[in-house]
C-alpha cells in the first residue's frame, strides 16, 4: 500500500508555524474590545448546607458589572443525558471543596479578587462521605438524593456471559487479587479559558472555550439558556492538550454565559492551575478485584472482576466509565466466560470524569498482572501465553463486540523481537527486569450519547481560488485532526495538502462533529472527510456542483443486553509493549531503562503524528506507573500543583521506541483507526510486570513510588 | 495600594517606555499590555515553564518575573525569533520533527532550547534532557522534543 499521495506521509501538524512563532491563538489570547473579567468563589467544605450567600457587598463594589449565584440557574446538565447533576453554581448545597458558589464579573481581575472577599456565604456542614466502599449501603445524608435505597451509588452494572460454573471447573491454574488505584489528573498545559458574548439584542450568544466538545457545549448551553441550538455559537480556537479534561461541558462555560448576559459585556475566566486541578473530571480512583482462570492446555477459562470507582461529586461520563471497566477489559484475548460487577460511588471529592484511555487502564492493569502470574505458574513464557489466547480478525466476543481488524499479533511480535526478549529474559542481571502486557480499545463509540446526534458530517467545497475549504465540527486539541481531515481530502481530490484549507470546531460555520473523545476522531470525522471529497469530486466530474458533504454512520453493532450498547465500536484497537527496568533494591527505586511499544492504528495516515501519540501514551502511562497520584487532606487536594503533582520529566523520560502496527482496517479512512488512548494502556502493567521480574515483587497499587516499592521488597523478603 | 514604577525595556528590538504596578508580572506586561500573547501562563507559579523568555539572553519564568525589576533589560520572546519569514533554526526543527502538538508548551521549551545552545552549542543529549526539565509537556513524552533540539545541536557541532 504504498500508492498514496499524501496519505502515509510523515507530514507537520497544520498550525505548526503558528504554534512554533506565538501566532496561534488559544482562549485566553484572544482580543476583545472591553473584556470583563470573571472568577468563581469556590466552596472550602466537602458537603455543606448553602444557609445564606450574601452577595450585596461585591455588587457595591465599584467595577463589578454582574454577580451570580446558584440561584440563578438551576438547570441541571453534563455530557451523558443520564447524568445531568452538575448546576452552574451550587445550589443550596456544595458537594465537593471547590465547587462554584458565587460568581462575578468586573473590569478587571483586581475588582472580581476584591468583589470574591466581599461575598458571604454561611455554610452548615453535613457528614462527609470519602470513602466508597461505605457509599454501597444507606448513608446519613445522601451526596445525590436519586442514588438508589439510601446510598451513594450512583451506577450499579452487573454483566455475566457464559457459563462461569463450569468455566471455574476446567480450570487448573488461576490469580486474582485486590488492587488499589488514586486518582490521576490530565495535567494538560492550557488552563480551561472561555469567553462569553451576547448579541446586542440578547437572542444569540457566542462562546470561544477550550474544549474537546462544543457541539455538546452548544446543547447544554442552549438548553440552560432556553435557546434553539443555531443560537448559540461555540467556537474552539488553538485548544493546549485535553486528554478528556476538556470533554464534559463545564459549570465555568455557563458561568461566564451568565455573568455576559447580566452584564451586557463580554466576560472571560480563565482558571488558575489549582481551579484546574479542583475541577478534576478525571481518571477515577478504583478498587479492582480481579480472578482469571486458565485450563491445561493454557486457555483462558473465566474472568470473574468487580470494580468500585469512586466518581466524586458529579456524574460526569461515569456510567460509560462503569462499563467500560469491565466489558473493555475482556480483549485483546478470548474469555468466553466472564462476569463483571462495576459500582460507580460518588464521594465528596472532586468529579472523576473521563481521562485517555477512559475507563479501561485500572482494570486492564490488573488483568495484564494476573496473566504474567499465571504464566509464571503455568511455567510459559509471557509472551507466548498472550499469542495463544488472542482474540482472531474477524470475530464477536463474549459481549458481542466485533472484531475487525486485528494487529495484535504483530505487535507483540514486534516488541518482543525489538526489545530482545527471546534472548534477553531471565538472562538480566540482578535488579533489573522485563514486562510485557497489551492492550485493546474502542475506536469511537458506535452509539453516540445523545441519540439524535450524527457522528460526524464533513461539507468539502470547492472554492473559486481552486483551493479547497473542509468545514467540520471535529476538534483539533492537539492530536493533529485538522492535519487528518487536509491529508484524506488531499489524498482523495489527488491535490497537494496546501490547496486544502481547514475551518473545524465552529458550531456557527461547520457541521456537525460530536467531539474530540474515545478515540473517534481520525475513524469517524475522517471517514466523513474521505466520503465528502469522492461526493465532491464526483460533483466536479459530472459538473452539477461544487460541494460534496460526507457523513459518518457507525454499523448497527451488537447484542441486545442491557448495556450492550457500551465499549461497542466499530473498530479496536490493539497494542503491546515491554518495559526493561532497574529497581534499586536499597532505595526502592525503580529506573525505566526503555519502553518499547507496538500499536496497530489500522494504516498510519501520518507517520510522525502517529509517533507523537505512541510516545506521548508512553509519557503518560508511565506517569501513572511511577509517581502521579492526587493526595487528598479531606476533601481538599494537597498537590494541586506541578510540582507536588508529579509528572515525568524530560530528565526522566527514558528511551522509547514507538512501532507502528498496520492492520489496514475495512471501515476507517484509508485504513486508519485510533492510537491516542489505547497506546497508554499496556505500559503499565508492562512495567510492573518488569519490576517483578526484576525484583520478585508483585505490585498491587500505584503508584509505585521508591518508598512504597521498598515497603514491598522488604515484605517479600520477610516471607 | 500598590505603588507605580516607570520602566523602559526593550521586547524584541522594540523599545517601551511604561508604567507598571509593584505587583504586575512581566507575563502580565508582555500578554496584555503588548499583546505579545505568544508567552503563554501555565500554572503562574514557576513550575511549567510555558512563560519562559529570554531577559538580557538568560531564561526567566516571566510568571515570577516582576515587571518593575527588568528596567533597561532587553527582552526576547518567541514572536521575536524569527528573522521576518525565516524561522529560528530551532523553531524550523520542532516544526520538522513533529516536536509541536498542543502547541502551549513550545514557546518557552523552544526559548529554553535557544539559551542553552547559546551557551551550549553543541549540548549533548543530557544538557537538553537537562535544559528542558522545567518545562513541562504533557503531549509529545520529550521524544521528538529532544531530538528536534538535538538535531541543531549537531549541525553546530559540525563545522
Amino acid at each position: 500500500m504504498s500508492d498514496f499521495g499524501v496519505v502515509g506521509k510523515s507530514i507537520p501538524q497544520l498550525g505548526s508555524l503558528e504554534k512554533v512563532t506565538g501566532k496561534a491563538l488559544y482562549t485566553d489570547d484572544l482580543p476583545f474590545e472591553n473584556l470583563h473579567y470573571a472568577l468563581i468563589l469556590r466552596s472550602p467544605q466537602a458537603h455543606a448546607r448553602i444557609v445564606s450567600i450574601d452577595c450585596a457587598r461585591a455588587v457595591a463594589l465599584p467595577g463589578v458589572t454582574a454577580v451570580i449565584t446558584g440561584a440563578d440557574y438551576q438547570t441541571t446538565f453534563g455530557v451523558l443525558p443520564i447524568s445531568y447533576d452538575e448546576t452552574a453554581l451550587a445550589v443550596d448545597r456544595v458537594r465537593h471543596v471547590g465547587e462554584g458558589v458565587a460568581a462575578v464579573a468586573a473590569e478587571t481581575l483586581d475588582i472580581a479578587r476584591q468583589a470574591l472577599d466581599l461575598i458571604d456565604v454561611v455554610y452548615e456542614q453535613l457528614p462527609e462521605h470519602f470513602d466508597p466502599e461505605a457509599g454501597k449501603s444507606r448513608v446519613a445524608c445522601q451526596i445525590h438524593a436519586h442514588s438508589k435505597d439510601g446510598s451513594n451509588i450512583h451506577k450499579e452494572v452487573n454483566l455475566c456471559f457464559g457459563d462461569m460454573e463450569s468455566a471455574q471447573q476446567a480450570t487448573v491454574y488461576e490469580a486474582g487479587g485486590e488492587f488499589e488505584f488514586p486518582a490521576v489528573t490530565h495535567g494538560f498545559l492550557e488552563p480551561h479559558s472561555t469567553v462569553a458574548q451576547w448579541s446586542q439584542a440578547g437572542d444569540e450568544l457566542t462562546v470561544w472555550s477550550a474544549t474537546q466538545v462544543p457541539f455538546y457545549l452548544r446543547r447544554q448551553l442552549a438548553r440552560i439558556f432556553e435557546m434553539e441550538q443555531e443560537k448559540v455559537r461555540v467556537i474552539k480556537p488553538y485548544v493546549g492538550g485535553g486528554f478528556g479534561g476538556k470533554s464534559d461541558p463545564f459549570p465555568h462555560e455557563v458561568v461566564v454565559a451568565a455573568l455576559s448576559r447580566k452584564s451586557g459585556k463580554p466576560v472571560k475566566i480563565t482558571f488558575t492551575r489549582e481551579e484546574v486541578f479542583i475541577s478534576h473530571h478525571a481518571r477515577h480512583p478504583s478498587v479492582i478485584k480481579m480472578r482469571l482462570g486458565a485450563d491445561k492446555e493454557g486457555k483462558f477459562t473465566f474472568l470473574d472482576l468487580d470494580a468500585t470507582i469512586n466518581g466524586g461529586a458529579f456524574g460526569s461520563f461515569g456510567v460509560v466509565t462503569t462499563y467500560y471497566n469491565g466489558v473493555l477489559t475482556q480483549g485483546p484475548y478470548r474469555i468466553d466466560n466472564f462476569r463483571y460487577r462495576g459500582q460507580r460511588i460518588y464521594t465528596n471529592f472532586p468529579p472523576s470524569g473521563a481521562m485517555r484511555g477512559h475507563g479501561a487502564v485500572n482494570t486492564r492493569f490488573v488483568k495484564e498482572c494476573l496473566i504474567d502470574e499465571i504464566a509464571e505458574k503455568m511455567g510459559i513464557d509471557p509472551c507466548d501465553f498472550r499469542l495463544q489466547n488472542l482474540l482472531s480478525e474477524n470475530t464477536l466476543t463474549a459481549t458481542q463486540f466485533r472484531i475487525t481488524s486485528n494487529g495484535m499479533k504483530e505487535a507483540i511480535e514486534r516488541v518482543r523481537k525489538a526489545s530482545g526478549w527471546d534472548q534477553r529474559i531471565g538472562r538480566l542481571p540482578a535488579g533489573h527486569g522485563l514486562g510485557v502486557a497489551c492492550s485493546f480499545f474502542i475506536s469511537g463509540s458506535a452509539l453516540t450519547i445523545n441519540r439524535d446526534d450524527p457522528q460526524s458530517i464533513v461539507r468539502t467545497v470547492k472554492e473559486e481560488d481552486g483551493c479547497f475549504t473542509v468545514y467540520s465540527g471535529a476538534s483539533d486539541i492537539g492530536q493533529g485532526s485538522d492535519t487528518v481531515l487536509a491529508q484524506v481530502t488531499a489524498e482523495v481530490l489527488g491535490v497537494p495538502l496546501e490547496k486544502v484549507r481547514i475551518i473545524s470546531a465552529d458550531t456557527g460555520r461547520c457541521p456537525i462533529d460530536i467531539g474530540s473523545y474515545s478515540s473517534r476522531v481520525t475513524f469517524m470525522a475522517g471517514e466523513a472527510a474521505r466520503l465528502a471529497a469522492v461526493n465532491l469530486k464526483e460533483s466536479l466530474s459530472r459538473g452539477d456542483g461544487n460541494v460534496g458533504v460526507g457523513e459518518y454512520i457507525s454499523p448497527k453493532l451488537g447484542g441486545t443486553y442491557k448495556g450492550a450498547g457500551a465499549g461497542l465500536s466499530p473498530s479496536y484497537s490493539f497494542g503491546a509493549s515491554v518495559v526493561e527496568v532497574k529497581v534499586d533494591q536499597e532505595t526502592g527505586f525503580i529506573k525505566i531503562v526503555k519502553i518499547w511499544l507496538a500499536h496497530d492504528c489500522g494504516k498510519a495516515l501520518n507517520p510522525q503524528a502517529v509517533e507523537g501519540q505512541l510516545e506521548g501514551s508512553v509519557h503518560m502511562g508511565l506517569g501513572q506507573f511511577i509517581s502521579e497520584a492526587l493526595h487528598f487532606q479531606g476533601g481538599t487536594i494537597a498537590n494541586a500543583n506541578f510540582l507536588d503533582y508529579k509528572m515525568v520529566l524530560s530528565t526522566d523520560v527514558p528511551e522509547i521506541e514507538a512501532i507502528i502496527v498496520e492492520s489496514n482496517d475495512p471501515e476507517g479512512p484509508f485504513g486508519a483507526k485510533e492510537c491516542g488512548e489505547g497506546a497508554l494502556h499496556p505500559v503499565i502493567p508492562a512495567a510492573a510486570n518488569a519490576v517483578y521480574n526484576a525484583v520478585g515483587v508483585r505490585l498491587r497499587k500505584l503508584p509505585a513510588a521508591p518508598d512504597f516499592v521498598l515497603s514491598e521488597l522488604k515484605r517479600v523478603k520477610r516471607s | 495600594m500598590p505603588g507605580v514604577h516607570r520602566i523602559s525595556l526593550e521586547v524584541n528590538g522594540v523599545a517601551h517606555e511604561l508604567q507598571v504596578g509593584s505587583t504586575e508580572t512581566l507575563a502580565e506586561l508582555l500578554r496584555q499590555r503588548l499583546s505579545l500573547t505568544g508567552t503563554k501562563i501555565g500554572c503562574d507559579g514557576g513550575t511549567c515553564g510555558a512563560c519562559a523568555v529570554l531577559v538580557d539572553g538568560v531564561l526567566r519564568n516571566s510568571c515570577l518575573t516582576l515587571a518593575a525589576l527588568v528596567d533597561g533589560a532587553k527582552i526576547t520572546t518567541i514572536e521575536g525569533l524569527a528573522d521576518g519569514e525565516k524561522l529560528h533554526p530551532l523553531q524550523q526543527s520542532f516544526v520538522e520533527n513533529g516536536a509541536i502538538q498542543c502547541g502551549f508548551c513550545t514557546p518557552g521549551m523552544v526559548l529554553s532550547a535557544v539559551a542553552l545552545l547559546a551557551e551550549s552549542p553543541a549540548a549533548s543529549e543530557s544538557e537538553i534532557r537537562e535544559a528542558i526539565s522545567g518545562n513541562i509537556c504533557r503531549c509529545t513524552g520529550y521524544v521528538k522534543i529532544i531530538k528536534a533540539i538535538k538535531q541543531v545541536a549537531q549541525a553546530q557541532e559540525k563545522p
